[in-house]
Order: C-alpha cells, then structure tokens, then sequence
C-alpha cells in the first residue's frame, strides 16, 4: 500500500512539491503577512478624536502625525542611537572576529564561535537585566570606577544634558552600553564569516609585493570584511530601531521609537497611529537592505 | 607574517589582548548574576554585597506566580517547538529537492520575521488577531512564536540536506525501498542531529521571547514576562536574581548542545542564525 502511494508521489514531482511547501507557505502567508498587511492598512486609518474609536477609511492623515517636532525627534533620537550602537559593534567585534577568522587553532576556533553564539542565544531578557545590577548607582561599576578614582569624570559625563542623567542605570550612556552589548554576537559573526573567506594566499601575496602588515590590513583585509560589517550592521540597526525594552528599563523620559508605539498602541489605544510609527522602522530597514545588497552584503550573511 | 607562508601567522599581543576583552566583555555581565543571588540585599544592587545568604533559592521555589510562569513558558515553548519542527522540515525539504520559481522568496519570507524588529511583527499580529475579534490566549502566544522559530529549524534542516549526498537516496531507491521507508531509514537518520540542534534552538528562543510576547499575549504570563514586569517596578529583586539565574542556566544546556551538534558536523555553519 505504501509503496503504490510512493510510487504514486514518485511520477508527481510537482504534488510533493505542492504537500512540503503548503503548510509553513499558508502559515507564513497568512499569518505573518497577513498581520504585516492589516498593519499597513490600520497606519491608513485614522482615530476619531472624541470616541477614540478608530475610523476605517483611507486617510493619510495618521502619517502626517508623525511629523510633529516630537516625533520627528524620537526619530532622529532612535536612529542617531541606532548608528552610534553599530559603530561601536563594529569597533569592538572586530578584533576578536579577526583573531577568530585568521589565528585561532581549529580546536580553539570552534569553542570561540561557541563563545560568541551562546550570548546571541541565550536570554535577551536576563542579560539586559545583568547590567541593570552592573550599572546601579550603588553597583559594580560604579565601586570598580571609584576604585580606580575617576568618579568625577563620571560625574562630569553624567552631567551632560543630551548624555547624562542621574546614575549610569538611567542615562543614554548607560543604554548606549547595554545596546552594544547586547547585540554584539550579531556583528561579531558576519565579520568572522567575511574575513574567513579572505584567502591565505592573497595576505601572502600583499606581503610578497612588500607590503607590511599594516598596508595588508588596510589595503587587503578591511575592504573584503566590509560586506561582513554591512551585513551585521543591518542586525545591530534593526534591533536597535525596533527595542522597547532597554530604553524603557535605562532611559529617561525620552521616548524611542519601540517605546512610542507600545504606548500609542497600549494606554493610547491609538492603533493607526502605533501601525504608523512602525512602518518607520521598516521603511528605514528596507532602504538599508537596499543600499546593504549594493554593498554585497548578503554573501556575507 | 611575510616569510612563514606555510605556517599560521601569529597574532600581535595587542590583537590577542583586544579579543580576550571583546570575550569577557560578552561573557563577565552574565556572571555578575550569580554572585548577586547570594546577597543579603533586598532594596538595592550593592556591591560589594554586604554578606551572604542562600535563603532566597528557597522563597523563589515557593512562589506560586513563578511556577506557573514557568509552566506557561515551558509549554508555550515545546508546542511551538514542534510546529516549529515540522513545517521548517517541510520548507527546507522542499526548497532542497526541487528548484522551482520563487525560491529565493521564501527563504526571505521565513528570515523575516527575525529581520525586522521584534515590535514591528508583535503588532502587526496583534492588529490582526485583534481585528479578527480573536480573544488573546495561550494559542495566540504560540501562533507569534512559531512564526519566528521556523527559520531556525529550517536553517540547520536545509544546511543538513545541502551536505546529504544525493546517491544515499538514490541507492536506497535502487535496492528497491519506497519513498517512505528511504526517509524513515536514510534520511531521518542524517537530519536526527539537525532536527536536534534546530529544535533546541527554537525552544531556547521561544523560552525567552518577551517583544512578541507582550503584543499577543493577554492575561498571561510567562517567565519572561514575568521578568520583564520585575524590571521596570522592581518589587523582589532577589528572587529575580535566582529565576534570572535559572533561565540562564536552563538555556545555556540546550543552546550550548545545539552549536556543538552544529559546529561538528561543519566548521563554518556554526552561528548561522
């Protein structure tokens, strides 16, 4: 019996074709694009300013909303966040992707990817947590820095408006730390996959040419790991644009983009207005995977 | 590095320094935790810790709200693994074995969701479910987090599948088994460790989610909810210290399982997410 269905399947490519692909296709499909379109018609919706009931016609009046000083603001707030975050990825993945790619034993090479993909996996939640106890007032760093007697510059970064704030747990700066923390396993393996695929041959022919090792850095390594850097700037962007949760739990009063549509959609109940201010962040992310694909990012990836 | 060509070029101290603090940075936050689990300190986060005690292990493991928590959690994270599980096999056996139009589009399709923000997926699932007039539950938390754990599983599957050799199949077709008994005897037992890595991943991943989470969710809530609730009123701080301490250790195992599986079977797959 079972070999008549087989055979059956066997001579209709095209049927197992359509029974393997149907179900994630009909779930990916009508789940998940199917909550992505409703999102794009609610942001054409409009709220009714006395009932606070959502009105369903065609409006492009809730984008115009975003243009307020405020929100333009928690915009450019969120993505100026967004580039400093990736900058320093970039800045502190490196090393130790390069070391990983280009120095490390095969055997030390497998327990240092493991190194680094544990903290990509492992609970979001709790390590932001970690630094809540690491940069409280009365907490490690603080001792530590102390210790080594430069509290008052501390004090001094602390006191600056646009930075500061009063104790490194509620202040941009402590948040800036806990961004580029966290999601450094992102940048650190897109560098790795990049330089891993620099062959040995051409760092011997730049040298053979008579270039030291520094031109071959600059002039032979860096270029080929770019396409690694843009692909993990893409992550360290994205996730920084969309977060709620690390604002919300170092910040000050100042909104970021995640936590402006978490409000508008929850105590607001101003839905076309959150479905509005979300297509922000993904309008951004799809001009950068644009300008990413030009830069040969996804072989990278 | 100009004249040993042969041999590895040796990194400079200032390389080597730079990586080990890239490393610790990654890591030293984590422990950090721990060490806090056995402070005597129930207002604030005072380092150095004023003493030592052991008494807040055993609070935590009489509190109602975390054990069902936890519960909640563990069960939203195995269904969701197994939904999971089967349709990320389906896509990955599909797109390896057949070359057909729009192909490409569907690893896109699936990567999406981790690509784009959290916040953007949760809610748009949560504009949907609610203008369906579908009531938030148990289910609508599980619909969110299977749409971002099938990528996972469909990676590791369709990496396996890429190093499967094609005569395997063929020759357990010539000696005359059907379709069937070819994927019970020769296939199943190739992609076992994918299907383990995969599945490990995605239930460490689902354990943990907390973006999606508060959009589909309604009364619930699960342990990182839980937390989350913690950090921002923070009413009992030390048994968040342990439960913190226990989701750490509880996914570290499969997660840590789940690459070593990965970077066995191949040397460069291992951190493909």
């Amino acid at each position: 019996m079972l070999t008549r269905i087989s055979t059956f399947l066997y001579q209709r490519p095209r049927l197992i074709l359509f029974l393997l692909l149907g179900p994630p296709m009909i779930y990916m499909a009508v789940v998940y694009v199917g909550s992505l379109f409703s999102l794009l018609i609610n942001s054409f919706y409009s709220i009714d300013d006395f009932t606070g009931l959502v009105i369903g016609e065609f409006t492009l009046r809730t984008y115009s909303q975003l243009f307020t000083p405020a929100n333009r603001e928690i915009f450019l707030r969120t993505a100026s966040m967004a580039a400093v975050v990736t900058l320093a990825d970039v800045l502190i993945a490196f090393p130790l992707a390069y070391y990983i790619a280009k120095f490390a034993s095969p055997r030390l090479k497998t327990w240092l990817l493991i190194a680094v993909t544990v903290p990509l996996w492992s609970s979001y939640l709790v390590r932001v947590y970690a630094w809540k106890l690491i940069l409280a007032k009365e907490g490690i760093l603080s001792w530590f820095i102390t210790l080594l007697r430069l509290d008052g510059v501390l004090e001094w970064l602390l006191s600056f408006e646009v930075i500061g704030g009063s104790s490194l747990a509620l202040s941009p700066i402590g948040m800036f730390i806990v961004f580029v923390y966290i999601w450094l396993p992102y940048m650190i393996i897109p560098i790795q996959t990049a330089l891993e695929r620099v062959p040995g041959s051409l760092l011997e022919a730049s040298g053979d040419l008579g270039a030291n090792p520094m031109q071959t850095f600059r002039n032979v390594i860096l270029p080929l790991a770019f396409p690694g850097v843009v692909a993990g700037s893409i992550f360290t962007f994205s996730l920084t644009l969309g977060d709620f949760i690390i604002p919300g739990v170092l910040g000050n009063s100042k909104f970021f983009i995640g936590q402006a549509v978490y409000s508008y959609q929850g105590t607001a109940g101003n839905i076309p207005l959150a479905a509005a201010m979300t297509m922000g962040p993904v309008v951004i992310m799809i001009v950068y995977l644009l300008v990413a694909r030009r830069l040969g990012a996804f072989d990278a990836l | 590095m100009r004249f040993n060509a042969s041999s590895t070029p040796r990194a400079s101290w200032a390389l080597k320094i730079a990586a080990l603090g890239t490393l610790l940075f990654l890591h030293v936050p984590m422990w950090i935790i721990f060490l806090y689990t056995f402070t005597p300190d129930e207002r604030t986060y005072t380092f150095p810790l004023p003493g030592f005690t052991t008494k807040w292990f055993a609070i935590a493991f009489q509190r109602e709200d975390l054990w069902e928590a936890l519960s909640l959690s563990f069960r939203v994270a195995a269904i969701a693994t197994v939904v999971a599980l089967v349709l990320g096999t389906l896509a990955a056996s599909a797109v390896y074995r057949s070359k057909f139009f729009g192909r490409e589009a569907i690893s896109f399709l699936l990567v999406l969701p981790i690509a784009l923000p959290g916040i953007v997926t949760g809610i748009a699932l949560r504009t949907a479910i609610g203008g369906l007039d579908i009531p938030f539950s148990f289910w609508t938390i599980i619909i969110g987090h299977a749409t971002f754990c099938v990528v996972v599983v469909y990676n590791n599957v369709l990496a396996r599948f890429r190093r499967l050799h094609g005569s395997q199949i063929e020759a357990s077709m010539d000696l005359g088994a059907n379709s069937f008994q070819t994927f019970r005897h020769v296939v199943m037992p190739n992609l076992a460790t994918a299907l383990l890595a995969g599945g490990m991943l995605a239930f460490a991943l689902s354990f943990d989610e907390v973006i999606v989470t508060t959009f589909t969710a309604g009364q619930q809530s699960t342990l990182p909810i839980w937390i989350f609730s913690q950090l921002t009123r923070p009413r009992d701080r030390p048994v968040t210290n342990v439960v913190a301490t226990f989701v750490i250790l509880i996914t570290f195992l499969p997660i840590f399982f789940a690459q070593r599986i990965s970077a066995q079977s191949s040397d460069s797959e291992g951190g493909s997410k």
